[in-house]
């Protein structure tokens, strides 16, 4: 996994930089000069955090460990496919795994933080993880990028409804401008992965089939 | 190792090894790991001050991925390995890894014994209700209905109760835990290392391959509805009556560990060898 930090933002699917978003540096101001307020943050249906966010440098920190816990996870996937000799799906989790990162080094970059200023432990979502952590059982010995693509997608999608109910929900102007622009990078996340899954082949509807298979109570 | 004074907190991934896991892509062992070592990270513990302890199966491989001092043991005797380690190094903080299989089965008498016990060890058991690493045999905790090719219109046997059994045998810590949870079941495991003497912790870890029903665990576990007792029958009660989903701490007691004095009646190795010589 990648840790070396850039100041610049990395498209999902193309690997281009682009500008740093404005309203991030909103978001930082604001930490400055916003009062704290306790606002609960609850999204619509699995992808609700219980994120009790007080002013822009906390929802960032909340920022911060979803863009870590979902490079972790990336990078468990990657592992396991790798070892499972599926070098295609591994390679294409790992890629996951460093932009994901990336992000993460971005708002530690933006925010001035010296280390990391929450893990996903320390934050506390309505659901199990963070909503952008893709989840494990969804995995597959024989899956391909499509399949992957589709749990990134899911994924994406999860963090653009979370940070878009944020959005609605905080009653701090600094969180409120942080949330939308998180929301549109998110957006824009979605509209990617949606391009690179229609140059991605579809598998067939055998792909599970495996001539030798390791189940034998089937 | 040497321990480094006031040394940085490390964080979870400082304690992964380099080995890379080989369990199936899906299985609920990877977020086991990955909580065993948030919850030695959110400890501020050292490698060099962990112990973590196995027997045989799938999640019996958790010591060679993590970055502390480990032993992967005889099937069933994971307990045993521990308890001797934690007596002659009740330095060390002792964490014993099993599976269903591995830890009720071969290991069910040392699970009674070290229960009674109480030595400070926690005790965490991945249980997926199928013996995984041997293609799919009944578990004690199998249901008895569970059909499959190994057990044609199920076991018709009564599964195992670990949590009560343990409540009844003086574990001193019961909780069941989610791995599709991973940093609150990181929480659990790190609250059993706090608490003194033997604790158990249960872990429901899915096993895709050959139980893929258990996806659906994510949509049937929920916080248990009650708070942690200090009363063992009173949380027995409950967990007779409960469907197997609750998950939290359950049960916390405040018996004092075993742990025998160091170096009283220490003994030169060639007098022991004299008193046992054949």
């Amino acid at each position: 996994m990648s840790t070396k930090k850039s100041s610049k933002k990395v498209s999902k699917s193309s690997g281009k930089t682009r500008a740093k978003p404005a309203a991030k540096k909103t978001a930082v101001k604001a930490k400055r000069t916003a009062a704290p307020k306790r606002v609960a943050a609850k999204a619509a249906g699995k992808t609700a955090a219980k994120a009790v966010v007080k002013s822009a440098a906390e929802f960032m920190a909340h920022a911060y460990a979803m863009e870590a816990e979902a490079a972790e996870r990336y990078a468990e996937f990657a592992d396991s496919m790798e070892v499972h000799n599926n070098r295609e799906v591994a390679e294409l989790f790992r890629k996951l795994s460093r932009i994901e990162q990336r992000h993460a080094d971005q708002i530690m970059e933006q925010m001035g933080w010296k280390q990391s200023p929450a893990t996903a432990a320390d934050v506390r979502w309505e659901g199990a993880e963070g909503p952008e952590t893709a989840d494990p059982t969804e995995l597959h010995y024989l899956m391909q990028p499509y399949h992957a693509l589709q749990i990134a997608l899911h994924n994406e999608k999860r963090a653009r409804d979370f940070f878009a109910h944020l959005a609605k929900a905080t009653k701090d102007v600094g969180v409120r401008q942080g949330a939308l622009e998180m929301e549109e990078e998110e957006a824009e996340h979605v509209r990617l992965i949606e391009e690179w899954l229609k140059r991605t082949p579809k598998p067939d509807a055998n792909w599970q089939a495996d001539p030798d298979p390791p189940v034998l109570s089937d | 190792m040497n321990t480094v004074a006031a040394a940085a907190p490390l964080t979870a991934q400082a304690f992964k090894s380099d080995y890379k896991p080989i369990w199936c892509p899906g299985c609920g062992d990877y977020s086991v790991l990955s909580s065993f070592t948030k919850a030695f990270a959110k400890l501020n513990l050292r490698p060099e001050n962990v112990a973590v302890v196995s027997g045989i199966g799938c999640s019996s491989r958790i010591p060679a991925y993590t970055n502390c001092y480990g032993f992967h043991g005889v099937h069933g005797r994971s307990l045993a390995a521990a308890a001797g380690l934690k007596l002659a190094r009740p330095d060390l903080t002792v964490v014993v890894a099993s599976g269903d299989g591995d830890g009720y089965s071969i290991g069910g008498n040392h699970f009674l014994h070290a229960c009674r016990r109480n030595v400070d060890l926690t005790y965490v058991v991945m249980d997926n209700h199928v013996y995984g690493m041997t293609k799919g045999q009944p578990s004690p905790t199998t249901e008895p209905d569970w059909d499959s090719k190994l057990s044609p219109g199920g076991t018709g046997l009564r599964t195992f109760n670990p949590l009560v059994i343990a409540l009844a045998a003086g574990a001193n810590f019961v909780a069941r835990a989610f791995a599709g949870d991973p940093n609150g079941t990181a929480e659990i495991i790190a609250e059993a290392m706090r608490t003194p003497g033997f604790s158990f912790v249960e872990i429901l870890s899915p096993c895709v391959t050959f139980r893929p029903e258990q996806r659906e665990w994510k949509q049937m576990v929920r916080p248990a509805p009650v708070t942690p007792t200090e009363d063992a029958a009173r949380a027995a009660r409950r967990l007779m009556s409960d469907d197997g989903m609750n998950i939290g701490v359950l049960f916390k007691g405040d018996r004092k560990p075993y742990q025998p004095p160091i170096g009283k009646g220490k003994k030169h190795p060639s007098d022991l060898e004299a008193e046992f010589a054949l």
